[in-house]
């Protein structure tokens, strides 16, 4: 299992990381030789064997729909690097 | 205990004050008698930890933030009520403690050593942390760690990395390597922890430390800063097993805010008065013991085996067949986890955000491409191609499925033992930039950790030994979920027959300085 260059420019985006040029070349090497070593699990049969996404037996808890105290619009705000009118401010979203 | 009586007369107490000794060298339950008889006051205690730190912590870096206003204003509450002595004292009151920078505290930055995260200051405090802070202790500050806590040395902390109290040219382990460097090193009696791949335990064995990851769902994960999800555990890191159990019998229980919290009542741990272990059935797995394995690492462990023996255990081989899977199962779940859990660190809530002039999804890419480090990048990136189309049956659901049968590894192995012993680490803490470059070789470090992780068990670390370095070397108990109970006693009990927790790294102590 080798990872491109081209493939590794398709991940970082899809992660929305830029990467620079030495390190795509790099982690197209390193991550290569990870899935290699990962693909040994491909020697095991787990044709009848269930996924476990969490050990324990998750279930929806559920409580009374009553309002509880929650943060204050300033707390939820006040860590932002642009804020405007109590809301989160961004770069343009369309037209880019 | 050294403590002399109690003196009224407030002449001299100050005179007991300058003759006190070294507070620092107290165990927990040592100190909360202190307290309590006020033979020193918590300010007392807070501020001979502050100085230590001050002293020790420019060479070890153990911390990454310091909270000494905060501690010597809990301190001085905690003093007032101790004073009052008319009403039930919370259990832990006037305790100082340190906390890993993934844990928040309310109003306190909070980076988990990442430069994405250099001027959060969160809002509200982690349960796990809660629930300490309500019991009395004294936050002395943030210890360092990996970034976002994926490392196993504290090297990928953006803050620089944290030194071994026993040797500074090796690393102290990690992720909570800045916690287990600061309980090694005096610069706190307990500090928490995260361990998700083994962040607790790991360090614990390089630095010689007691540690333990509890049952995943025992703690609160709410103000954890999530790395891996369905892995993610917090727990406690101090001298010995007793002053362990009696932290985390503090921070363990039932939380609402945490919808994979578990609720089961969360038994008084009692330890034994004795070292007698008779009937305790102790397995010893085959696959734990691998060639390549450092030789004195397998002798001490092997020997704390038959020492437990002695004291009235029986050794039971026995076999984790699918051991060898582990690490390939972990480097997918977890970075396929992070990778989700870290698309929220975006320039847009939090943080510093980069590139704003060239639109929104720019913004995206600069700030994460250049505010993350480059093992977050890389298990970002592994992640997102293991959820990716087309891959995400190949190995996101075939490390799912493998995941199964090493849980249920362990659940055959739980019906003929009480509990599993095994090496920590494959070696003792090796030196800086020793594996740098290789990141496939830094996660090789972790293959005796992260079975205990995947199966959701709890393990508890602590020093069996000394490598010709005298670096220590660290056994993990592992025990059948919420059974943290069972690994305080057997660790307590070796502790009682054993003397390596007692051995402390040769550094300057305040008796030395008062001279």
């Amino acid at each position: 299992m080798r990872l491109s260059y081209e493939e590794v420019e398709h991940i970082a985006e899809l992660a929305r990381l830029n990467l620079t040029e030495d390190e795509k070349r790099k982690f197209a090497e390193q991550l290569s030789d990870i899935l290699d070593y990962a693909s040994r699990l491909d020697s095991l049969d787990t044709s009848h064997i269930p996924p476990t996404a969490s050990v324990l037996d998750i279930y929806l808890r559920l409580r009374e729909d009553e309002s509880q105290p929650g943060l204050s619009r300033d707390q939820v705000l006040e860590n932002a690097p642009a804020t405007k009118e109590n809301q989160f401010k961004v770069p343009p979203v369309f037209g880019e | 205990m050294r403590l002399q009586q109690r003196k009224t007369n407030s002449k001299s107490r100050r005179f007991l004050v300058n003759r006190m000794p070294d507070l620092t060298q107290l165990t927990i339950s040592e100190a909360l008698t202190g307290l309590r008889s006020r033979d020193f006051s918590s300010q007392e205690l807070t501020a001979a930890y502050i100085q230590r730190i001050e002293e020790l912590d420019p060479k070890i870096h153990a911390f990454i933030t310091l909270t000494p206003e905060l501690a010597f204003e809990k301190a001085g509450i905690a003093d007032q009520m101790l004073a009052a002595e008319d009403r039930e004292l919370p259990p832990l009151l006037g305790l100082p403690i340190a906390v890993k920078d993934v844990l928040c505290l309310a109003n306190v930055r909070c980076t988990c050593g990442s430069k994405i995260l250099e001027n959060f200051i969160p809002p509200y405090t982690a349960s796990s942390v809660s629930r300490l802070l309500d019991a009395g202790v004294v936050p002395l500050g943030k210890t360092n760690t990996d970034e976002f806590a994926m490392g196993s040395s504290t090297e990928n902390s953006a803050y620089g990395p944290t030194r071994n109290p026993w040797n500074f040219e090796h690393v102290p382990g990690g992720s909570s390597g800045g916690s287990a460097a600061a309980v090694a090193g005096g610069m706190a009696p307990a500090a928490l922890g995260t361990d998700t791949g083994g962040s607790v335990r790991q360090p614990c064995a390089f630095c010689g430390t007691t540690g333990i990851k509890p049952t995943y769902g025992r703690v609160s994960r709410y103000g954890l800063i999530a790395y891996g999800s369905s892995l993610d555990t917090a727990g406690v890191i101090a001298r010995n097993a007793a002053d362990t159990a009696l932290l985390f019998q503090h921070m363990a229980g039932f939380d609402p805010l945490d919808a994979t919290s578990v609720n089961t009542p969360v038994p008084t741990y009692q330890l034994p008065d004795s070292p007698d272990l008779h009937g305790l059935r102790i397995g010893v797995p085959d696959e734990y013991f691998l060639q390549g394995i450092q030789p004195e690492v397998e002798s001490f462990v092997k020997a704390a085996v038959t020492q437990l023996e002695s004291q009235g255990a029986v050794p039971v081989p026995i076999s984790l067949p699918y051991t060898e899977y582990a690490l390939p199962v972990y480097y997918i779940i977890a970075p396929a986890e992070a990778s989700a859990n870290l698309a929220r660190y975006d320039g847009v809530r939090f943080g510093p955000r980069l590139g704003t002039e060239e639109g929104l999804q720019e913004m995206f890419k600069q700030t994460r491409g250049q505010l993350f480090g480059s093992e977050v990048k890389r298990r970002i990136m592994l992640g997102t191609y293991a959820l990716s189309a087309g891959y995400y049956e190949a190995f996101y659901g075939k490390a799912q499925k493998v995941r199964t049968l090493i849980k249920e590894d362990f659940i055959r192995a739980f019906e003929d033992v009480d509990v599993i012993a095994a090496p920590v680490a494959p070696t003792t803490a090796f030196k800086f930039g020793q594996h740098s470059d290789d990141p496939l070789a830094m996660y090789l470090e972790d293959i005796f950790t992260l079975p205990a992780n995947l199966a959701g068990i709890p393990g508890l670390a602590f020093p069996v030994g000394y490598d010709k370095n005298g670096l220590p070397i660290g056994m993990q108990l592992m025990a059948p979920p919420f059974k943290e109970d069972l690994l305080f006693r057997v660790g307590h009990a070796y502790q009682l027959a054993t003397e390596w927790h007692n051995k402390k790294p040769s550094l300057p102590t305040m008796d030395n300085q008062l001279k």
